[in-house]
């Protein structure tokens, strides 16, 4: 089933438009990764999303209005956005009480489960935590929940790489199972790109590159070409050509996989590899266009 | 417990639990008021010191105070048992008023100054449940703990008197005629009431300040009235602002009362509730409906409102 349908979904703060005019379908069981550059409007889109702004076009989450009906849609959405949300004064033992309080769905036990393999003691405040002790108190609070869909924004922005390593294991290992979705911006793309089944980028308020895993993993191919064959490989039409260490690495979309393996060193390029192709592609034809 | 992935999908017999009874709708504005009163706890404290002030206070002052009390005539006598207890009451009611004006600027600000509104909205609350659970502090929350504070200080207070008057070698009885009690609780009762009732409105305009300020939501409260007043002064060589908001903050006492007897003779503390005449006081209406749309306003405020 579908979990969020956007059409049309447009933001404009003043005379800066966040978003124009975006078009998304989310199926439920999908991790997808929304990526762009700073001020693409991932977060603008993701706070449409939640419920904390208002838009314009059409959007339904989860079948809800998310501007019109935020409290109800909170039953079934979790999120984090960003690292240091909660409140300093705010003791774990209170924490654990207040969201067993005011969630349903909100299974106490689990949440203390979680917290016992950490170092997080429950009378504790926030403000004695760590960065990352706090997000793992975050994440433990929101892994109890049962939730249909989980948004992340910058989950691990600041975070050690050890903590960001576990932050996805345990999401994957203890939580994910597919009757749930997930969303997640970060500029950390490759540390995620194994994680997720689905990719967007986003650019200047729009989605400019939308695909599977799958379908990525057989797209695109990316060519680390041999000096004498760079011409032979250039007539193949690449999306994108880099240099690294005087060799020349070319991207192709839809390429001959037996007509490229002649040309030099083939394999699958990374998420952020393809992320510089297209954006950069985009940055470069702005300013070209400009000049 | 296990938490291995196949066992996710199946919650705790206590989730299955809070989700079989379909959560009762009062139940996220009860833990709404809880969590104020964990992050404000001058809330509590207050009050609290404020007891442990009139209690030592008294203490110390009994002996000197009660000495030759068999000696006044009536109105004196009522006069040296009763002071203390409306010094108390009247502390206790300044106090109240100082840590609800200072909870409501910083209500709706705080949440959006540390980022934690985006915490607050990521959990099944709704923006007026919010705003009614912070109202609910000033209005219901603080009375009641006030009326309770007060009670427990009586309790403290008289038999202590009791016990100096005795040594003293004078009935306790004429301290008990002098104070009736469950009286005087009711009386009290009624007071905090009207006085909450009455202040409202000004509570509810901090709230709505605290929602829609960026920053300073203190001199937003102070600054803009005093000016009004003093503008009101200089160009039209008149106090009409400056008695408006006098009004709002001690009109309550002139219509809710009737003025005590000149003579100081003692009277049932009840005659002198005029509850009709409060009830039909205009202003008092008029109050009530400001405050609501200030709630509302704030409520409205809260859902568009992003950190600072």
């Amino acid at each position: 089933m579908t979990v969020i349908q956007a059409r049309g979904l447009r933001k404009a703060f003043g005379t800066t438009v966040a978003l124009d005019g975006i078009d998304l379908q989310v199926e439920e069981g999908r991790i997808l990764g929304l990526i762009g550059p700073n001020g693409a409007g991932k977060s603008t889109a993701l706070n449409a999303i939640l419920g904390l702004t208002p838009y314009q076009g059409e959007l339904k989450v989860l079948g809800r209005n998310p501007w019109a009906e935020r409290d109800q849609l909170m039953r079934d959405v979790c999120f984090i956005a960003d690292v240091a949300v909660l409140p300093r004064w705010l003791r774990v033992s209170q924490a654990l009480a207040y969201v067993a309080g005011v969630h349903p769905r909100f299974d106490r036990a689990k949440a203390q489960a979680l917290l016992a393999k950490t170092a997080i003691r429950p009378a504790s405040r926030v403000r004695e935590l760590s960065k990352g002790m706090v997000t793992q108190l975050h994440l433990a609070l929101i892994m109890a929940i049962d939730a249909r869909l989980l948004v992340l924004d910058e989950p691990t922005l600041g975070l050690d790489i050890l903590y960001r390593k576990q932050f996805y294991d345990s999401l994957l290992n203890d939580y994910f199972d597919h009757s749930r979705t997930i969303i997640v911006t970060t500029h950390q793309v490759e540390e995620i790109q194994h994680v997720l089944t689905d990719v967007m980028f986003m650019n200047r308020g729009r989605i400019v590159f939308d695909c599977s895993m799958e379908d990525f993993e057989s797209r695109y191919v990316e060519v680390m070409v041999h000096p004498e064959q760079v011409a032979a490989a250039r007539a193949l039409k690449p999306m994108h050509e880099r240099q690294v260490f005087g060799r020349s690495i070319l991207l192709f979309d839809h390429a001959d996989r037996r007509q490229l393996d002649g040309l030099g060193i083939v394999r699958t390029p990374s998420l952020a590899d393809l992320f510089v192709a297209v954006i950069g592609e985009q940055a470069g034809a702005a300013a070209g266009a400009a000049a | 417990m296990s938490i291995a992935p196949d066992s996710a999908r199946q919650p705790s017999p206590e989730a299955q639990a809070a989700s079989g009874a379909a959560m009762a709708p009062t139940r996220p504005l009860y833990w709404s008021v809880r969590r104020e009163l964990w992050e404000h706890r001058s809330i509590t404290v207050a009050p609290l010191a404020v007891a442990g002030v009139v209690l030592l206070g008294f203490v110390i002052g009994l002996s000197h105070r009660l000495r030759g009390v068999s000696a006044l005539d009536p109105a004196q006598q009522h006069a040296a048992i009763n002071t203390p207890y409306d010094v108390a009451a009247f502390l206790f009611i300044a106090t109240s008023f100082i840590v609800s004006a200072l909870y409501c600027l910083d209500a709706l600000h705080g949440e959006r100054r540390d980022r934690s509104i985006l915490f607050w909205k990521s959990l099944p609350v709704s923006d007026l449940t919010t705003v009614l659970s912070k109202a609910s502090i000033p209005l219901v929350v603080l009375p009641l703990l006030v009326f309770l504070l007060m009670l427990a200080t009586h309790l403290v207070m008289l038999p202590l008197s009791s016990l100096i008057l005795r040594a003293k070698g004078v009935s306790p009885a004429a301290l008990w005629a002098q104070l009736p009690l469950f009286r005087m609780w009711l009386a009290l009762l009624y007071c905090l009431t009207v006085i909450a009732l009455w202040h409202a409105p000004v509570f509810a305009w901090l709230l709505l300040l605290s929602a829609w300020a960026r920053r300073a939501a203190f001199l937003w409260a102070v600054l803009p009235p005093l000016g009004v007043a003093v503008f009101d002064r200089i160009a039209f060589n008149s106090w009409h602002v400056a008695a408006l908001l006098k009004y709002r903050l001690v009109g309550w006492f002139t219509q809710a009362f009737v003025p005590p007897p000149k003579d100081g003779v003692p009277v049932d503390p009840l005659m002198l509730l005029d509850p009709l005449k409060f009830l039909g006081t205009a202003d008092l209406w008029i109050g009530l409906a400001l405050a609501a749309l200030f709630l509302a306003a704030a409520v409205r405020l809260r859902r568009h409102r992003q950190p600072i």
